[in-house]
């Protein structure tokens, strides 16, 4: 009679599939996984504390460093934020400068995420080779409106930091066009991919039930079933000006939240599309005094950011710093069902599963 | 269904359960009794049909804490519904755990209970998640030092293996 035993691995916090300094304390039962404990902090800086010591314009550049590689949504939902904490009207060409942005990072965000997660599959480095390269197009678009690839510290509260050169709207018109092809080139070559639908299609299910009783946002929601998008049922900023539609898939697995990513796209290029066309003259910042001083107060916003919901709590006490900022992370909220979804599973689709849900460990420690 | 009317309901459900309901606020809060949150959750949950808990978070004023709840409906796609319990008591503050009606809430109160240092009774697995068992005082309280910690003075306070 053979006995066996369950054994702990530490997929540690230096590991090339965990998308940063993420670590998880496997127990297995030969290649099964019966529990999962997930642990991070490795990269928490202290963001929310930070920020008690610093004005609401100089609190922006550490909104950046959250999701580093949306920085353009962090710093859009800060904004929403404060501008409606403080009662601030936005002008028109920067309302519509945000969304264009905003949907770029969308863009580079679900470019990235597909690509990583072809990575963690085993395709060393095609897709994400040519992922990244389509990614670096926009990544240049970034450049050249806020001087920075990544790091933009770009929309302020009361609109966006400056307007937009002459050169940004060819370049746009092009990168948006080749993107395009771009998109339904990807989805021709890997959709139907046998080793891709092998190794994704029914695993990691998140049941369209708990989804939302674990408080799971973003595209790995819609991809459980629920059509809840944020630009839709809050209808921040100028959203409501823009025919998009909300794709939505039933099954809830890798496959699906792969499917979802990509179909997200299609709908951001048409947006793009249609901001090219209505954007007016302008203004692009408010008028705001120095030192932004909101009156006593509390509220709290959220956008709905490339991997999710995005929000921000602000307590104000009157003076010129923020009395509490708090950030309710995507990446950390979307973790809540890591162990549910891995429990019976292999080993092999613990890296699979994470890659899916698509978090960024900047934004999960903050 | 609206605020007014779901304020309605739990009063009358629960006729000691609120607090207040402060005016001119940014988002319409309902402040409730720390002992009756647990009840009111479950009536907001299972009743009134509030199932999507966005965000669970503390501040800290000079006399007291609040702890905020941040609630939306998915099913009736319901705009924001903010909950506050205040908690006088800052040396053993305390307050029932929601994660047995939200399982999302578990790595919020986690965080709470690291950053603030707020117990939540009734949590299955509390623990420290952003900073590590051992550190010394809780950051995000106003009266915690806020200067440079060095390398010497923390190491101590680290978990040694076999338990890091």
């Amino acid at each position: 009679m053979l006995r066996s035993q369950t054994i702990n691995v530490n997929m540690g916090p230096q590991h090339p599939s965990t998308h940063g300094v993420f670590r998880m304390i496997l127990t297995l039962d030969g290649e099964t996984i019966i529990d999962l404990k997930p642990m991070f902090g490795y990269l928490h800086r202290g963001i929310e504390k930070i920020s008690e010591g610093r004005t609401y314009v100089q609190a922006v550049p550490l909104t950046d460093r959250l999701d580093y590689i949306c920085s353009m949504t962090n710093n859009f939902g800060y904004a929403v934020a404060v501008e409606k904490l403080a009662a601030i009207e936005v002008p028109e060409r920067a309302e519509y400068i945000r969304v264009i942005m905003a949907e770029l990072t969308r863009l580079v965000n679900h470019m990235l995420a597909i690509g990583f997660l072809f990575n963690d599959l085993g395709a060393y480095f095609t897709p994400v080779l040519y992922a990244l390269r389509e990614r670096e197009r926009l990544l240049d678009l970034f450049e050249m409106v806020s001087g920075s690839r990544m790091m933009c510290n770009f929309m302020r509260p009361g609109g966006v930091a400056g307007d937009l050169p002459e050169e940004f709207f060819p370049a746009f018109a092009k990168a948006i066009d080749i993107n395009k092809r771009f998109v339904e080139e990807f989805d021709k070559l890997l959709s139907e991919n046998e080793i891709f639908l092998m190794r994704a299609v029914g695993v990691g299910v998140l049941p369209t039930q708990e989804a939302v009783r674990y408080s799971i946002t973003g595209p790995v929601l819609r991809a459980s079933g629920i059509p809840y998008d944020i630009r839709k049922t809050d209808s921040y900023s100028i959203y409501d000006r823009f025919d998009f539609d909300v794709p939505v898939q039933q099954e809830g697995d890798v496959y699906a939240r792969y499917q979802q990513r990509l179909q997200e796209m299609r709908q951001s290029i048409r947006i793009l599309e249609q901001a090219q066309q209505q954007i007016p003259g302008g203004p692009v910042m408010a008028d705001l005094p120095p030192r932004l001083k909101p009156a006593k107060g509390e509220s709290y916003a959220r956008i709905e950011a490339p991997k999710g919901e995005l929000g921000f709590y602000l307590v104000s006490d009157g003076s010129t710093n923020p009395y509490r900022l708090h950030i309710r992370s995507t990446s950390l909220i979307n973790l809540s069902a890591l162990r549910n979804m891995c429990v019976g599973q292999k080993v092999a689709d613990v890296v699979t599963i994470l890659g899916s849900i698509d978090i960024t460990l900047a934004d999960v420690d903050r | 269904m609206t605020n007014e009317a779901i304020l309605a309901k739990i009063r009358e459900a629960y006729p000691t359960a609120v607090v207040d309901v402060p005016e001119e606020m940014t988002d319409f809060t309902i402040i409730l009794a720390a002992e009756q949150l647990f009840a009111v959750a479950k009536f907001l949950h299972d009743e009134l049909g509030m199932d999507y808990l966005t965000d669970v978070t503390a501040v800290d004023y000079p006399d007291h804490f609040e702890v905020v709840y941040h609630l939306y409906s998915v099913e009736r796609n319901q705009g924001l519904l903010t909950l506050k319990v205040l908690i006088a008591d800052k040396t053993n503050a305390a307050v029932a755990s929601v994660t047995p009606i939200w399982p999302g809430a578990n790595f919020m109160e986690c965080e709470v209970y690291d950053l603030m240092g707020i117990d939540f009774p009734g949590h299955p697995d509390l623990r420290r998640i952003m900073l590590w068992d051992g550190f010394p005082g809780h950051p995000l309280r106003k009266d915690f030092e806020n200067r440079t910690f060095t390398f010497k003075e923390l190491e101590p306070t680290r978990p040694k293996p076999p338990n890091w």
